[in-house]
């Protein structure tokens, strides 16, 4: 079973010389600590910071300078600053390489919610609708059950939707899934994992094809 | 030309009960400060507030919550503000909660005399409930309407009398869209400077957008998520 650092530095190994990146608030975020060695990569945060670096020491930090889960940061060198209708702009034209993010439920045909409970709990969209809307590339990183043990990957989002049809692979505790017009491709499998256990806790459709490789970090 | 006032009591003269407002700033970076502790002070209420967020349960814009002013909320994230997220459950706050993408450009359409606009963003959510949609291409598109606010309020980092504006990092976020957008745009700044003391070339927002400027003075400028590396890894 991956932890969620094991869940972050599996995604890390999507990342490209080059890539623009969003990372979402949650396990997305520790994806920036597992970027390889040598590999530039450049960090959006949709608040209006192109090249997003560490956290700042401690006594270094600025009020002024936070990323978009509100979270003192740095700026490497090269970075930009922007407004935040220059931000969308570059994330619905379809700039940004790779999108990361957490979510409640994902469907087998990659729709996604991750934005609110009725009646229990709002946070809002945020950015994730315009994020999901446009970006090419969307993994989702997540726990595969939610607190009450329950599936969160369905047949269809119960929950109110975020996007339609935008996930294209979905990373948990249990493993890697790619998703096709088959469903949730089973592609990876976390280490002391069986496949029996994957298939008791995703509800939505799964295909599990030949040997499956364990996940390697 | 005199756009300059003394403070922020004398800057928001003329908000009053039930007008719609703008205020700039994400979570609590780039809030206008003053201004909004001067809008607490006088007590206006059934306001709309189109906010990114809604400030923390003790500062910010949730100080007006508390203080029940607010009617309705226009905003992308409640974020951890309990008190916003109670009057939303309970229906006491009206909440429209609309992508983040979609207020920057709202914004940001209302002063460029853009009176609506196509977004993918929120398609085939309760985002696009009762709107317009057209297909461009393959991909269906919701049509959105720029904002129309009786007042922006923001806060920049140097303005000029003129009401020329410069941001500081990140604390720009929605505030250049917005003091576009405002029918009368108040900004508030850490420094006032005359005119000629900010280059034209470092100019983020022209003059021609704000009709009222002041001095901002006791900044606590608080930060919602202090995330540090310890020092002893310095070097």
């Amino acid at each position: 079973m991956l932890d969620k650092f094991g869940i972050a530095q599996r995604i890390a190994k999507e990342l490209q010389d080059g890539f623009y990146v969003n990372l979402g608030i949650g396990i997305p975020t520790l994806v920036a600590n597992y970027i390889p060695e040598g590999m530039e990569v450049v960090l959006q945060s949709e608040n209006g910071l192109l090249g997003m670096g560490a956290f700042p020491f401690e006594g270094e930090e600025d009020p002024d300078l936070i990323n978009a889960g509100k979270q003192t940061v740095t700026m490497v060198a090269g970075a930009s600053l922007f407004d935040s209708a220059t931000s969308f702009g570059m994330i619905r034209a379809g700039k940004v390489d790779l999108t990361v993010l957490g979510a409640m439920e994902v469907a087998d045909n990659g729709d996604i919610a991750n934005w609110k409970i009725p009646g229990k709990m709002v946070k809002g969209m945020g950015g994730a609708m315009d994020l999901v809307a446009s970006a090419k590339n969307i993994i989702v990183a997540m726990q595969h059950t939610n607190k009450a043990g329950e599936s969160k990957l369905l047949p269809a989002c119960t929950l109110p939707i975020t996007g339609l049809g935008c996930v294209k692979k979905v990373v948990t505790e249990l493993g890697v899934f790619d998703i096709t017009e088959r469903g949730f491709e089973l592609k990876e499998i976390a280490p002391g994992v069986s496949v029996e256990e994957v298939q008791a806790k995703t509800l939505g459709r799964l295909v599990v094809e030949g040997e499956i490789p364990f996940v390697q970090l | 030309m005199n756009k300059v006032y003394n403070n922020a009591e004398k800057a928001i003269q003329g908000i009053e009960s039930g007008m719609t407002l703008m205020l700039g700033g994400f979570g609590l970076c780039g809030i206008p400060e003053n201004s909004i502790r001067a809008l607490v002070a006088s007590g206006v209420n059934q306001l709309t507030c189109i906010s990114n967020n809604a400030g923390v349960d003790d500062f910010g814009i949730g100080l007006m919550l508390q203080q029940r002013q607010v009617r309705k909320m226009v905003s992308s994230y409640v974020g951890e503000n309990a008190e916003f997220e109670r009057q939303l459950l309970s229906g006491e706050l009206e909440v429209e909660l609309i992508p983040q993408g979609t207020l920057a450009e709202r914004c940001r359409a209302a002063g460029a005399g853009i009176p609506a606009f196509y977004t993918p963003a929120g398609v085939g959510t309760e985002v696009s409930e009762g709107k317009e949609t057209r297909v461009f291409g393959d991909k269906t598109y919701l049509m959105e309407y720029a904002f129309d606010a009786d007042f922006a309020i923001v806060k920049a980092w140097k303005g000029d009398k003129h009401g020329n504006l410069v941001f500081k990092d990140t604390a720009r976020n929605f505030n250049p869209m917005m003091a576009m957008a405002g029918r009368i745009t108040i900004a508030e700044v850490e420094e006032l400077l005359e005119p000629g003391e900010l280059h034209p070339n470092e100019i983020q927002v022209p003059g021609i957008y704000v009709h009222r400027i002041f001095q901002g003075v006791d900044y606590e400028k608080r930060i919602e998520q202090r995330t540090v590396r310890p020092k002893s890894n310095h070097g």
